[in-house]
């Protein structure tokens, strides 16, 4: 699936809730789904910067696709971080550079995106990209 | 007579708005009080009728300004019992308070020098020091404190000696609510030849400090605290530092006389007051002041303490709910976590429901480190809030902790 497919599949899901309760208690839920991190990769460098809760991303590429796995000490933010990378994940590094993330406006998560929010959701989407550029530039 | 606080919250117009479509809980008050609707017409007034530079103008609307400004200064001064009104300087808050007299002690202190400041500070009560420590050579040590978050005085006792030049401590952990025993700090400060600063942020919101009773060398606190504007603060020092200690910044005002062979500094309190300062904010810290002694400290503090003993007799009935800071004097600040749950998540939770509190380590690492925890989740209380309020905040916080295990 592109990019753009995943978002559109994750912006229909959530039209399905009434309030906010059901918004997050699925954001809590898509936590527990979140790819795990190996334990090895939860260093200091791997941290995220600029979130309240400690956030840790690694990526690897294998077949030109790019793969995230993260974690987080906090249930929230696990989610959103999984949301972030089931739309960024198994893709080619170009697609990632390339693709905006309005979905999470429209998802009702738009309090999460200003960038003095200290939940880093900014920073996370920065990282994921850096992640992807250096891809990239491994492609050129 | 007793506190009305329906009547107070009549006072008080962002009482009334909707957070997230639910009506506002507003609980932290150790990081920002609210402003009073007699404080807001103060300002109002202020731009509206006499806005002008101060100290320097023939005309009237400066002279009614400056009247203002030095009235407000000699409300402070009463407020806390100075000797003098030239021994209370307006600041923007206190963290530039306590900035200014660290600066000032660089040329005070040499190498071999110690000073001591409380494991319960917040941050801007200890990167000053260690900033001022590492110009002068001196020694900055750590005065410890036991679980409950109480300073350890038999430590401090022992910490003391003839080179300890200055003893910094706050008066109320914003972290933990500790309310601590400066008047025990100071008088064995003192014995030792040490100057004392209080970093009154926290207190004084709860209380009334008498810096002649304290005999306290220097005194800070924020009028943002104390239902005043962000941006203003004063910082009381004994007449006889403040003169001893160089000025901070140079600009006008300052002065006395300029020429480019040299400059002469003004006297006391101008000296430290450099630039157009924070005219509306300082007259509106003066009418803040006047709003909480309408109320009355011991009204306030006795209401307080009933909101304190409540809330904190229903937190501890929620399921693996800890609470840090268990001092048996302290305000109302309560600190917390539940279960492993991180505050963060809480804090977002209460948030959808209309409820503010502060969640991570409230600028005073050192402590999370010492109970090795990420923060906490803390609730603190002012005069304007209520019993009902703390029920809501319980049944919501429930929730949360059932969303979130
Ligand atoms: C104990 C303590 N000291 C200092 C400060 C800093 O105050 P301000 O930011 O107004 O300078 C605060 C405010 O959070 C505080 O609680």
């Amino acid at each position: 699936m592109t990019i753009e497919e995943i978002q559109n599949d994750i912006i229909d899901e959530f039209s399905m809730f009434e309030d906010w309760e059901e918004r997050y208690q699925y954001m809590i839920d898509l936590g527990k789904t979140l790819p795990l991190i190996d334990e090895k990769f939860k260093t200091e460098d791997h941290i995220i910067k600029g979130c309240q809760s400690k956030v840790w991303v690694h990526a690897d590429m294998e077949d030109d696709k790019v793969n995230f796995t993260a974690d987080s000490d906090a249930i929230i933010t696990k989610g959103i971080i999984a949301i972030l990378i089931r739309v960024f994940s198994n893709q080619h590094p170009k697609a990632i550079l390339d693709a905006n993330t309005d979905f999470i406006d429209e998802i009702g998560l738009k309090e999460h995106l200003s960038p003095t929010r200290a939940n880093g959701l900014v920073s996370m989407i920065k990282q994921l990209k850096m992640y992807a550029i250096a891809y990239q530039t491994q492609l050129n | 007579m007793t506190l009305n606080v329906q009547d107070i919250r009549r006072d008080f117009p962002i009482l009334n708005r909707k957070v997230n479509g639910k009506p506002l809980i507003y609980f932290d008050n150790a990081a920002t009080s609210q402003t009073p609707q007699q404080v807001i017409d103060v300002i109002v007034d202020y731009y509206s009728n006499y806005n002008a530079n101060i100290h320097r103008g023939v005309h009237s609307l400066s002279q009614e300004a400056t009247d203002a400004y030095e009235q407000a200064r000699l409300k402070i001064q009463t407020h806390f019992n100075a000797k003098h009104s030239h021994e209370i300087i307006f600041t923007a808050g206190t963290t530039h308070g306590i900035n200014l007299v660290a600066n000032g002690f660089s040329s005070l202190l040499k190498k071999g020098d110690e000073v001591l400041v409380s494991a319960l500070e917040h941050h801007s009560n200890i990167v000053p020091w260690q900033m001022l420590c590492e110009r002068t050579g001196a020694t900055l040590k750590v005065i410890p404190m036991n679980q409950n978050g109480e300073l350890i005085l038999s430590e401090f006792d022992s910490l003391l000696n003839e080179n300890t030049k200055l003893v910094f401590v706050n008066h109320i952990s914003n972290a933990l609510g500790t309310i601590n025993p400066i008047e025990y700090i100071i008088e064995k400060a003192h014995s030792a030849g040490a100057a004392v600063l209080v970093d009154g942020a926290q207190s004084c919101p709860h209380l009334k400090p008498d810096v002649q009773q304290l005999d306290v060398d220097f005194y800070v606190c924020s009028a943002h605290k104390i239902c005043g504007p962000t941006g203003v603060g004063m910082l009381y020092g004994k007449e006889e530092w403040l003169k001893k200690l160089p000025p901070y910044q140079g600009g006008g005002e300052m002065i006395a006389e300029v020429s480019f062979e040299k400059t002469t500094y003004a006297n006391l309190p101008h000296k430290f007051e450099a630039g157009t300062p924070n005219v509306c904010g300082g007259i509106a810290f003066g009418a803040a002041l006047d709003y909480m002694n309408t109320i009355g400290f011991d009204n306030i503090a006795k209401y307080e303490n009933t909101l304190l003993d409540y809330a904190t007799e229903q937190l501890l009935q929620v399921d693996g709910l800890k609470i840090y800071g268990t001092a048996k004097e302290k305000t109302s600040v309560i600190s917390f976590n539940v279960a492993n749950i991180h505050p963060y998540d809480i804090g977002t939770i209460l948030d959808k429901m209309g409820i503010a509190v502060r969640t991570g380590h409230h600028c005073a690492q050192p402590i999370m480190d010492f109970y090795q925890i990420p923060g906490t989740i803390r609730a603190s209380f002012m005069f304007y809030n209520t019993k009902e309020e703390i029920d809501t905040f319980i049944t919501a916080l429930k929730k949360a902790v059932m969303m979130l295990s």
